[in-house]
């Protein structure tokens, strides 16, 4: 079944938010959502790009106090 | 109080020789005990492995006696543990031996992990242990020219090492008259050569005064050796004539084993450095989740908080300190100039022009160590 994990990359300048999704996807399932939290407003163009990139599919992204959600589910 | 130890890396060294100082009185009383259980009785200095692979230390360098870096009152045991039981505060170890505690750190590090990557193993050339450090030292060696590829798989050990390899290696080919005859070309999983974007906007224009080639974007998917072509999850093809690798890393077997995080990588909180769900359990350097660099600063830094935190738990039953984050790293610009990059939760590096200055310092540090280690530095 599906899951829906939180890749907390809070806080992180290295290896940062991108990094941790990365690591997160390799241990994942096909079809698991992910969504990963970040205090670095770089992530919001970065996470799409790559997930668009690699052919994951690109879910959403909001703000809320400084921390940016991204969320994408694991495609292939 | 039974403090016990797991693993005598840095993180575990530092942190047993800093609590052994803080609770001399408490060790002499009984009022206190520290125990080491280790996998070995050599103690490595790894961040020497880069110098290593490229003929600049040699491995007699990279090690000392464990037990000659102990301070005295430390039960030092090389007896690895075998099996966690938590619910029980004890461990079993290879020995058949059963450790009870009362506060328990787990310090036992992490393994690069080459074989996650199809190909990897029989094709590349890396430096995260002695024998494949001077495995890739002699192929450097007989290496007469052509293109060489540095990948890079997440998560790794040290940050700062493939750049690191990657302007050595420059250096390296310079100083044997090739520079002409081999094309450098770097990899980085994300959209800059550097998880760091201040030390990305740096190295970025290095390299591009010194010819290095480099593609973002780039995750290795499976390494064709018989063609020699690189390809990535990106979609990406290279070529390569001579294939180096920062491979992914894992936490140890055992953390796995038994079932205390997947890939051998602990849940912990980002700044009681405790395992989650449990009060008497920490954990320090790379076996934490923590989404910081998993380098041997962190686990000086991380083992600093905690030796405070446990001593002032035998002293007045509560913590006293929160990590915050802290990570620093030097990063050798190539044979001769080196720069730093300092950080934490809320502030980014700002790095500032390799100088000599800075290399020497590193050279220096590299001897310093083992009065790190000591935890007088």
């Amino acid at each position: 079944m599906a899951e829906k994990k939180i890749v907390d990359g809070r806080g992180s300048f290295c290896p940062g938010p991108l990094m941790e999704l990365i690591v997160a996807l390799k241990e994942s399932q096909v079809g698991d959502e992910l969504e990963v939290l970040s205090t670095d407003k770089g992530s919001a163009n970065d996470i799409p790009e790559w997930v668009k990139k690699v052919g994951h599919e690109y879910i959403a992204t909001t703000e809320s106090e400084g921390v940016w959600h991204i969320t994408i589910r694991k495609a292939k | 109080m039974r403090i016990l130890i797991v693993g005598g890396g840095m993180g575990g060294t530092i942190l047993a020789n800093n609590l052994a100082r803080r609770l001399t009185s408490e060790l002499k009383s009984g009022k206190a005990r520290i125990t080491m259980l280790s996998a070995s009785d050599k103690h490595m200095y790894q961040p020497g492995l880069l110098y290593l692979a490229v003929g600049r230390m040699t491995p007699d360098e990279l090690y000392r006696d464990q037990a000659s870096l102990l301070e005295p009152g430390i039960k030092f045991h090389v007896d690895p543990v075998e099996e966690f039981m938590l619910d029980n505060n004890s461990v079993k170890t290879k020995s058949g031996k059963t450790h009870e505690y009362d506060v328990m750190v787990i310090a036992t590090g992490s393994r690069m992990f080459p074989e996650g990557v199809p190909g990897m193993v029989e094709n590349a050339e890396t430096f995260y242990t002695e024998e494949t450090a001077l495995k890739m030292f002699k192929r450097l060696q007989s290496f007469e020219g052509g293109k060489v590829v540095i990948t890079v798989g997440v998560p790794h050990k040290c940050p700062m090492a493939p750049l690191e390899i990657t302007f050595m290696l420059h250096d390296y080919f310079k100083d044997r008259g090739m520079a002409d005859k081999v094309q450098l070309h770097y990899t980085y999983p994300i959209g800059r050569v550097h998880s760091l974007e201040n030390v990305a906007k740096w190295a970025a224009p290095e390299m591009d005064k010194l010819g290095i080639k480099y593609d973002t974007f780039f995750n290795i998917k499976e390494v064709d050796g018989a063609n020699k072509i690189l390809r990535s999850e990106e979609g990406v093809e290279l070529k390569y004539d001579l294939l180096i690798t920062i491979p992914s890393h894992k936490g140890m077997e055992i953390v796995e084993k038994n079932g205390l995080g997947q890939n051998g990588w602990i849940p912990t909180h980002r700044t009681k450095l405790n395992m989650e769900g449990r009060e008497n359990v920490f954990i320090c350097g790379d076996t934490t989740n923590i989404p910081i660099s998993k380098a041997g600063s962190t686990a000086h830094f991380e083992a600093d908080v905690l030796g405070e935190n446990i001593a002032a738990m035998v002293k007045i039953g509560t913590a006293v300190r929160e990590y915050d984050g802290k990570v620093f790293c030097f990063v050798e610009a190539g044979k001769d100039r080196a720069t730093y990059a300092m950080f934490d939760y809320q502030n980014p590096p700002d790095p500032k022009a390799p100088t000599k200055a800075v290399h020497w310092f590193k050279m220096a540090y590299n001897k310093l160590y083992w009065i790190s280690a000591r935890g007088l530095l």
